[in-house]
């Protein structure tokens, strides 16, 4: 009887994650359109999807993008560690306004900073107003900067998340080690540098590839801020699978867009896994 | 040195709130403005203060404004939300308590495979499962309905919620198993007895994390339901495209504020739950 309510959940989201995946892997193979029809197409799918403008701009876009992202939000999460690691008065309070934009969607983020960003009516409007008239401050409407804007708003979002993950890291560091620190008169800036810092090495390498992936993964925070414009300027990978799977009803290379997506996730998260057994096993040979 | 002590105290302080400032502005010009016209907005940029208090932006956007050809506010999508959010939350979460407690106190051959599988659905790109699920909802006749999300919810969150329940329960000791299945107890009953009563913070923090995961979500919202049928976050994003023209920044900033609130306030009263979700995930 217990058999009858365990394996049905187990066997779902098994076949789920396994099916699923198989099936746009197939998908991506075909010649399918509006409707997916499996007479198999070879690589032609990828091969044109990789010659697509979209493509090209979306992989650019994501480079920049998830480098000035994970750039920017682990020093910001790691400076707001560092200070509320210093006994700080009030340290919940603080923690609390660091962390709300987590509880937030990327839809209501994306539409507020859609706004303070809007030149017409946000920051450079302020600065108009206040008298500074040469004030600018367009990167919204600007085909370069555009993307700059997902940055802000995707830190604004996400350093909370670092500065939690970073400080509870600092907060499990031998006080033993600390102490000797101390006696061998070394200052707080050079323990951080020494001693705190290469201790949590393996939290600063997870925190960056949840970053990463969450990079990668970014889709609503740009539909809502910028739509992936102006024209194509901010667009990144999800955006592009959405739009070839559901506007242009081409669902072929909408899944073999996914997969290339699944790729570059895969680029980040296969060397992470590989690095964990590795720390695993190291860990297991000590004890 | 009590000066130089007392400075870099000061510095401290002065960057902590300088931050706070700048992690508190949205929130801030959202909940000023949904109290501004719409022209003292246009005019005077979005950060500025009310010059009186427009409670009707509350009442207009809940239930008098137009969402594609429907004017009956935002308040039709808000329940929307709910009646996909509690049903989905729910049995997710205990599926994956059951999920979890299988894998973890019931080993069998195999096991660490179909969790290491179950698991890597926390990490597969919704993009990677669209197509299936429009032919899978297609097939069960629940395309563009709320049973359908809810569904979609449960199988997708079903990933999280084991990975969450199956790592706190391998710390309940397998002696206490062992007693009990000497004394008789079956598969129901020790669940019933032994590990639901100890279950009570893992559940709260699976519960947190499924609302403001499934409140939040907008692909699957927009892909798969369409006009009165959809989420708050696809329907937020269809009135501001609709309103692109001339927009209305009072009434579509009360309307975010009251998509934002359902998660503000579980943030609010259970944050401390919901920093351990965002912890169980990373660090483990």
């Amino acid at each position: 009887m217990p058999h009858l309510v365990i394996w049905p959940p187990i066997l779902v989201s098994c076949a789920y994650v396994l099916l699923f995946s198989a099936w746009t892997i197939w998908v991506s193979f075909t010649r399918s359109t509006l409707m997916p029809d499996y007479s198999w197409a070879g690589w032609r799918n990828y091969s044109s999807m990789l010659a697509t403008r979209n493509w090209h701009i979306a992989y650019t876009n994501l480079f920049i993008y998830g480098t000035c992202f994970v750039v920017f939000t682990m020093a910001l999460g790691l400076l707001l560690a560092v200070l509320i690691d210093q006994r700080i008065r009030a340290e919940n309070i603080y923690r609390a306004i660091f962390l709300y934009p987590l509880a937030v969607s990327f839809v209501v983020t994306g539409t507020v900073w859609g706004w303070l960003l809007n030149p017409s009516i946000g920051i450079q409007k302020l600065m108009h107003d206040i008298g500074w008239t040469s004030f600018r401050f367009e990167w919204l409407i600007d085909q370069d900067m555009a993307i700059y804007t997902v940055v802000i708003a995707g830190v604004w979002q996400a350093s909370g998340f670092a500065m939690a993950l970073l400080l509870a890291g600092l907060r499990s560091v031998d006080a033993d080690l600390l102490k000797a620190a101390q006696i061998d008169g070394a200052g707080p800036a050079r323990t951080y540098l020494r001693v705190v810092f290469p201790t949590i090495g393996p939290i600063f390498i997870a925190v960056l590839v949840m970053l990463l992936q969450f990079a990668i993964k970014t889709y609503d925070l740009v539909v809502a801020l910028t739509a992936g414009g102006p024209g194509l300027a901010s667009t990144l990978p999800t955006v592009v699978v959405y739009d070839f799977m559901f506007q242009r009803s081409e669902l072929a290379r909408g899944s073999a867009a996914a997969v290339m997506l699944l790729g570059s996730l895969a680029f980040v998260l296969v060397p992470y896994g590989l690095y964990r057994m590795w720390q695993q096993r190291k860990a297991r040979a000590h004890a | 040195m009590p000066s130089r002590v007392t400075l870099s105290r000061v510095a401290i302080h002065a960057t902590l709130i300088a931050f706070a400032a700048f992690f508190l502005v949205p929130l801030v010009v959202v909940a000023l403005n949904s109290l501004r016209s719409t022209e003292d907005i246009a005019h005077g940029g979005v950060i500025g203060l009310p010059h009186e208090l427009m409670w009707s932006n509350f009442s207009g956007t809940w239930s008098g404004y137009c969402i594609a050809q429907h004017c009956d506010g935002i308040q039709p999508y808000f329940w929307n939300s709910m009646r996909m959010v509690i049903p989905a939350t729910i049995i997710s979460t205990l599926l994956g308590a059951l999920n979890g407690y299988s894998l973890s106190l019931w080993r069998f051959r195999g096991d660490t495979i179909v969790f290491g599988i179950m698991t890597l659905g926390v990490f597969l790109p919704e993009q990677m499962r669209l197509v299936p699920w429009v032919i899978v909802l297609r097939d069960l006749n629940l395309f563009n309905t709320i049973s359908g999300l809810v569904l979609i919810h449960i199988v997708q969150g079903l990933s999280f919620t084991t990975l969450f329940c199956r790592n706190y329960y391998v710390s309940v000791p397998q002696d206490l198993l062992k007693a009990a299945r000497i004394d008789g107890a079956g598969y129901f009953r020790i669940f019933w007895r032994i590990v639901l009563p100890l279950s009570p913070p893992i559940l709260i923090v699976t519960v947190i994390w499924q609302f403001t995961g499934i409140w939040n979500e907008y692909l699957y919202g927009v892909t798969f339901s369409s006009g009165e049928h959809q989420p708050i976050t696809a329907a937020l994003i269809a009135l501001s495209a609709r309103l692109s023209d001339a927009p209305q920044y009072g009434e579509q900033s009360a309307a975010v504020l009251l998509a934002a609130a359902p998660t503000l306030l579980v943030y609010l009263f259970g944050g401390r739950y919901f920093l351990r979700g965002l912890t169980a995930g990373a660090v483990k």
